[in-house]
Order: structure tokens, then C-alpha cells, then sequence
């Protein structure tokens, strides 16, 4: 295998996906029952992670988060992605004022930083997880529609889709059959950086205390809670952090070795 | 690739940063301290910075009023029990229709720039502070102060009506020199401790009033060093550089491996499950009482504070020992089937509500945490909803617009009065809604009682309907932890925000 980030990626990634697809279904302990006899427990081999302040299994309470934000991170890149395809094709292919306005909305919106934006959208909205997806998603449009913008921009002019024309196929198959397939070297790692950025939005947002709302566990507000505890229970902060940095890394290194193996 | 990194590093410090703090922080070298007697020097450590101003009619920060209580005192002062002793006074009476209030001044009494104090500079103090202090409740109260005259030793205040707490807001009004125009930057009062120097986000040094009337305090300087940084604080006091913190966290506490004594207090607040008792279904008393045996007070005090702090009872702290209610702590034992049974007769099982909760205090959301776990083992579906603290303010403590929330009062000045008044059914800060005939009824008696005995009958009258009528679920008192090199001792707790230096002591 020559192919490392591919190998370990996947690796990582599979690893990461089997284990928050368990914890939809099934956590080692209730992620939420408090038990004083058993605060602040070290990592041991019944407590992988160690127990927190209110002596919750740490490793349960990841899963739980980490599931939630890997559905949220999936969610915001679908709603992303897709508006941001029709939107990116259609200023791409027809150009235009239509693209001149659509295009400078995405950089006003690209202006402001992303957390501060979703922080006003939840603040006038309220805080659930579906407002979090949606304010995420719309958010995470700008940056999908000016990547697909600039591959249709390029390809509209290319000899097949010209004959394509020529021939008087309909716009929407020009535009998703015969353009889409070739800007997907380009909208997929878009895709796994949009991924790794919710998730890390996500766990800001949580962390600054209006994303998830406890009871339910949330690596962001794990890491807050922990913030109290690092002197005397410093691994209640590792395991939030790592799960964090494990379940970005995996999919970056994914979509990097995808990136090397078709350029080889 | 380069956005990808930023992505990772991005993340990586999201995890790492909270663990950067401690470490930046060079130990305090050249504070040399010398515990021998009558040169003792303190040094303190502050979790925040001073107001901007240190004029004490400007404060605004409980920080910043809790150590300048070293500086300033009011004609009377506070003692640890929640009782007022005569400071600049040597004796205070008080007439009785409870209207005149006659002070007689301490021969002798002078003020940190030398000078001694005068009728006029009370005079001048008590027209000031009426006239500047952002203090609303010493501010109103002062509104109703029909005149002040001084014959002589002699000051005599006349008030509108008679106001049962008057003697509070007396000693909220610090006895400044007249015409003095530097206090915002170097104030002169006439407490135990005299102010040397400020550096914002540094440090403020007080040095011994040598000519305090009560005799001078035993520590001959007190330097207070500012940390913006909790984990920085607790750092140096765990290395030594420190001597002294105050309101240390449980688990700093716990970690401290240096051996300095450790003095369990409480922070002085009510901290309950406060229930617009205005909205349904908290309008219905079954209800409220419901949810007051669904809560086991001493798991929340195991969870949140290894059980620590003090249980409640009612709307006063157990500080506050002359208001103070034992009987009313036990009043809903943990009885889970009882509450089933209440909530059934009320029509209300299944109940589910929303508790808003301020999300930067962290005591509060742990609190409210438990409960929701608590209250889903007892068939009750109740959610957190954390809100910023403005956003707490508009809503639920201006807009009433709650269904539960977990917070904590305490008295805005010493007087049952201050923790009582607002749950009178026409009071504007009423943010529950609580509406009782009998409770107004009580506060009236105790506003208008002519002794003391008769007025603490009647607070005590009100308290024990607040719990009766199971208008919040009482929860506790947190704990409050000061953190002192062994080489002192003498530290005491006030049933206020008050740090008194000048009964610490070399050992």
C-alpha cells in the first residue's frame, strides 16, 4: 500500500463510524443516570474514559455526543452541498446580474465569521437541534456554491458541453448529468472540509452553551464542563478533545487519500 | 491542503487551550512576606479586577465593594452575624415611631488623610451618596429621608415614614471627607485599612490604619494581586506566592496540595428551582409541592458539591441566623410517591416543563441538570434551556416569560427585608408571580413593627408561608471556600459580600 492517508483514513474512519453508529443504539452506561458514589473517576477498565462531575460514564457521553455531532455535520453538509449546487451551477452556466448578486450575497455572508452568524440565527431562533442544522446549513451554502460556480464557469465552454448544446439537450441534463460528474474531483474534499468544519462548529457553538442543551452530551459542552475540572480530573477534557480531534482527523486523512489516489 | 491543516489546527486547539492557562504565571518573587507580629503582610489573590472607579458611591462590582470594605464604614457597620454596630457613631438610637434616628459621633475618629471627622463630613457623606451612589436600593431608601441636621456631636435623620431596615442603608453610606474630589483613584475612608496604590489588572495594596478606633488591625499591609485567570490564581496559591483566595471552587479546593487551611463558608445566596407561580401549571400549589418532593436536596448537594453547602427552606440563608428558619429546611422530605400521588390529584401527571437556566453560571446549569435527571426518575419530562445572561434579565427576571428557572438571590442590602419584599404580590421584581394575601400581610407587620423581637416574628411568619404554599423549591446555599496560609488565622464569614482583613491575624 503506498497509499498511507488512504489506508489510515479509512482505517480511522471506519473505526469512528462503527463506534458512533453503535452508540445510536447501544453505550456501555446510561449517558445520563448521576451516580455520587462514582464521581470523577479515573480512566480504568470499566470507565474507558474516566467519569465526570456527576459520575456519567465519559466514554458513553462521547459516543452519545459524537453521534450527535456527526449528524449534525452530515445534515448541514447535505443542505449545504445541495443549495449550494444549484445555486453555484446556475450563476456558473448562465452568468450574468443574477450571478453578479448571488455571488457578492455569498461573500457578505462569507465576511462574517461563520459562529458569529449561526450565534445570532439561534439566539433570535432558539436553541434545538433542527435550528442548529438549518442555521449551520445556510451558513455552509457560500462556500459549496462558489466552488461549484467556478468549476461550471470553466466547463460550460468546453467542446462536449457545446455540442451537447448543439444538440439540443435540456438545460437541467446539461447542467447535472454532463457537468455535475466532473466538478465531484473538486465538491468532494469541498465536502469533507464542510464536514470537519460543522463538526467543529457544532462543538464551538455547544461550547459556548447554545448548541446541544444538556442533559444531552455534546463534545463542545463536554470540553466547557471540564474546563472546571482539568487540575483534579484532567482526562474528563481528554476524552472530549480527542474524540474531537480523532473524528476530524479520520475524514480529513479520508479525503486526502482519496485526493492522492486519483492523482495517481 | 493548507485550509485542511487549519482545520485540524483549528481543532487541536479548541482541545488544548484549556489546558495552556496555568503555566504562564512567574511566581511573585519579590513579595517578601514577614509574618513576624505587628509586620505581617498578606498578600491576597483577586479572581477579578476592580471597578474603574473606587468612589464608594460608584461601585457597582460585588468584588470591588467585598475588599473596600476595609476602607469605608457608615456612621454603623455590619458585624458577622447580620446585626449593626456603631463605627463612626459611638451610640445610635432610634425613636419610637421608628422615624428619627439619632447618632452620636465617635470622639476622635479620623480619616486616612489625617484629618478628623466632622458633623459636616456626615452631612456632606449622606447628601453625596443620596446624590451619586448607583446603588438602587440605598438610593431609594435615601429618597425618603425627610432631612439631616447635626447639632454639635449629634446627627439627627428624619425619615418620610418609618422603614424598618433604615439602619441597613445607613451603613451603606460611607462617611467620606467633604469636598474630597480624588476617591475615584484614591479613596479616604475610615476602616481598619488605608488605601496605598491601585494598578488595574495588577494589583491594590491597603496599608494598617494606624489610628483605626477599634485599635489596628494586626496586619500591617494587605497587597491584593489581580488575576483575570482562574487556573493562574489557583496556581500560584497552590506554589505559595499567595496567602489568601477567596471563593475557591470545591475542586480547587481539593486539589490544593500545600496545606493551607481551608474555611468552609457560604456564598450567601438562595438558590432554588424559582416557578412562575403566575403560568399553568405552577399556579396550582399541589404542583409546586409536587416538585418539591420529587427533589432530594441531599443528592443535588452530593452531585454539585460533594455535599457541601447548606440546605434552604426558604427565600433566607442560613447566614442571615437572626432570620434564619431551621424548621423549614426538612419541610418536603424526598418522597417520590407522594409527589406522584399529588401531581395525579392535580391532574398534572406527565408533566413537562422547560427550566431556563443562565448559561455562565456553571453552579446554576449543574443544579438544574441534576434536577432534570432527578425529576425524569419521577415521571416528570422537564428540559434545560440555557440562555445568555442578558437574554436571562429580559426574559425571565424582567419579562416574566419563564416556566422554571434555577438562579440564585441574595440580599441587596442586610435586612430580611432585601431577600423578602420582592415576592409581595405588587412588587415589580416579583419575577414568580407569587400572589398571597397572607405573605403581603406579614411583610406589612414586619415593615411597620415597632421591635425587633415582633419583626423577626413576622419575617419568620413569612417564610414559613413561602414554604407552606411551596412557592419555589428551596435548594441550598452553595458553599463558599476561603483558601488561608496556616501562618494566619481569624478569617470570618459576613452574611454579606465582605472581606474584613483586620481580623486576620498572624498565628
Amino acid at each position: 500500500m503506498k497509499n498511507r492517508y488512504l489506508l489510515t483514513g479509512g482505517i480511522l474512519s471506519t473505526l469512528v463510524t462503527s463506534v458512533i453508529v453503535t452508540g445510536y443504539f447501544w453505550t456501555p452506561y446510561s449517558t445520563t443516570a448521576m451516580n455520587a458514589r462514582e464521581k470523577m473517576q479515573p480512566p480504568s477498565l470499566s470507565h474507558w474514559f474516566g467519569t465526570d462531575n456527576f459520575g456519567r460514564d465519559v466514554f458513553s457521553r462521547v459516543m452519545q455526543g459524537a453521534g450527535c455531532s456527526f449528524l449534525i455535520a452530515v445534515l448541514v453538509v447535505l443542505i449545504g452541498c445541495f443549495a449550494g449546487v444549484v445555486i453555484g451551477s446556475l450563476c456558473g452556466y448562465f452568468g450574468g446580474t443574477a450571478d453578479l448578486i448571488l455571488m457578492r450575497i455569498c461573500d457578505t455572508i462569507t465576511a462574517f465569521p461563520a459562529i458569529l452568524l449561526a450565534l445570532v440565527i439561534i439566539s433570535i431562533a432558539g436553541s434545538s437541534v433542527s435550528n442548529i442544522v438549518l442555521a449551520l446549513g445556510i451558513l455552509f451554502i457560500p462556500s459549496f456554491a462558489r466552488v461549484v460556480r467556478t468549476q461550471y464557469a470553466g466547463i460550460r465552454d468546453l467542446n462536449y458541453i457545446k455540442a451537447a448544446r448543439l444538440e439540443g439537450v435540456s438545460v437541467p441534463r446539461i447542467l447535472y448529468a454532463h457537468i455535475l460528474p466532473n466538478t465531484l474531483p473538486v465538491l468532494v474534499p469541498a465536502m469533507t472540509i464542510g464536514f470537519n468544519n460543522a463538526v467543529l462548529a457544532e462543538a464551538s457553538m455547544s461550547f459556548l452553551g447554545i448548541g446541544i442543551q444538556p442533559p444531552m452530551a455534546s463534545l463542545g459542552s463536554m470540553l466547557k464542563d471540564s474546563q472546571n475540572y482539568l487540575t483534579s480530573a484532567p482526562w474528563y477534557a481528554l476524552g472530549a478533545g480527542f474524540s474531537i480531534v480523532l473524528l476530524i482527523l479520520s475524514f480529513s486523512l479520508l479525503s486526502e487519500g482519496i485526493q492522492v489516489s486519483r492523482n495517481e | 491542503m493548507r485550509k485542511r491543516i487549519a482545520v485540524l489546527l483549528t481543532s487541536l486547539a479548541l482541545s488544548c487551550a484549556l489546558g495552556a492557562g496555568p503555566g504562564a504565571t512567574a511566581v511573585m518573587a519579590e513579595e517578601t512576606k514577614n509574618a513576624s507580629s505587628g509586620n505581617a503582610e498578606l498578600v491576597v489573590g483577586l479572581s477579578q479586577d476592580l471597578d474603574n472607579s473606587l468612589d464608594p458611591y460608584q461601585i457597582t462590582a460585588a468584588g470591588t465593594r467585598e475588599v473596600l470594605f476595609n476602607v469605608f464604614e457608615g456612621l454603623v457597620k455590619p458585624d458577622t452575624d447580620g446585626n449593626f454596630v456603631d463605627a463612626v457613631a459611638s451610640e445610635h438610637s432610634v425613636s419610637d415611631d421608628g422615624i428619627t434616628y439619632t447618632f452620636t459621633l465617635r470622639d476622635g475618629v479620623k480619616f486616612h488623610n489625617g484629618e478628623t471627622v466632622s458633623a459636616d463630613d456626615v452631612l456632606y457623606s449622606f447628601e453625596t451618596c443620596a446624590a451619586t451612589t448607583t446603588n438602587t436600593a440605598v438610593a431609594g431608601a435615601l429618597s425618603d429621608i425627610q432631612d439631616v441636621t447635626s447639632s454639635g456631636n449629634e446627627i439627627t435623620i428624619t425619615l418620610k415614614e418609618k422603614n424598618s431596615s433604615f439602619l441597613s442603608t445607613v451603613s451603606s453610606v460611607s462617611i467620606v471627607p467633604a469636598d474630597y474630589a480624588d476617591q475615584a483613584t484614591a479613596p479616604v475612608g475610615t476602616g481598619p485599612f488605608r488605601f496605598e496604590s491601585y494598578s488595574p489588572q495588577d494589583k491594590v495594596v491597603f496599608v494598617r490604619n494606624d489610628d483605626y478606633y477599634a485599635g489596628a488591625p494586626a496586619l500591617s499591609k494587605v497587597t491584593c494581586r489581580i488575576f483575570e485567570d482562574a487556573n493562574a490564581l489557583y496556581t500560584s496559591l497552590d506554589a505559595g506566592a499567595l496567602d489568601m483566595a477567596l471563593h475557591m471552587s470545591l475542586d480547587q479546593v481539593n486539589s490544593l496540595s500545600n496545606g493551607y487551611d481551608v474555611i468552609e463558608g457560604e456564598m450567601n445566596l438562595v438558590q432554588a428551582l424559582y416557578l412562575n407561580n403566575g403560568k399553568a401549571p405552577f399556579d396550582d400549589e399541589r404542583v409546586r409541592q409536587a416538585l418539591c418532593y420529587a427533589i432530594d436536596i441531599d443528592s443535588i448537594l452530593e452531585l454539585t458539591e460533594d455535599g457541601h453547602g447548606a440546605k434552604l427552606g426558604s427565600s433566607v440563608y442560613p447566614s442571615f441566623t437572626k432570620y434564619f428558619d431551621e424548621s423549614l429546611v426538612g419541610a418536603y422530605p424526598y418522597d417520590p410517591a407522594k409527589a406522584a400521588e399529588l401531581l395525579d390529584e392535580a391532574g398534572a401527571s406527565g408533566l413537562s416543563f422547560t427550566i431556563k437556566v443562565p448559561s455562565n453560571y456553571t453552579p446554576h446549569v449543574d443544579t438544574a441538570s441534576v434536577i432534570v435527571e432527578m425529576l425524569s426518575a419521577a415521571g416528570i419530562n422537564a428540559s434545560i434551556q440555557k440562555v445568555e445572561w442578558s437574554t436571562w434579565l429580559n426574559d425571565v427576571y424582567q419579562g416574566r416569560d419563564f416556566e422554571a428557572t434555577v438562579i440564585g438571590f441574595d440580599a441587596a442590602y442586610l435586612s430580611a427585608d432585601a431577600l423578602l419584599q420582592r415576592w409581595v404580590s405588587t412588587d415589580s421584581s416579583n419575577m414568580i408571580n407569587y400572589s398571597n394575601k397572607d405573605y403581603d400581610a406579614a411583610i406589612e407587620k414586619a415593615q411597620h413593627a415597632t421591635d425587633d423581637e415582633e419583626q423577626v416574628a413576622a419575617y419568620k411568619e413569612a417564610e414559613k408561608i413561602l414554604s407552606d404554599t411551596a412557592a419555589n423549591v428551596y435548594i441550598q446555599d452553595l458553599a463558599d471556600f476561603v483558601v488561608l496560609n496556616p501562618k494566619f488565622t481569624g478569617y470570618e464569614f459576613y452574611p454579606l459580600y465582605a472581606s474584613d482583613f483586620s481580623k486576620i491575624r498572624p498565628v
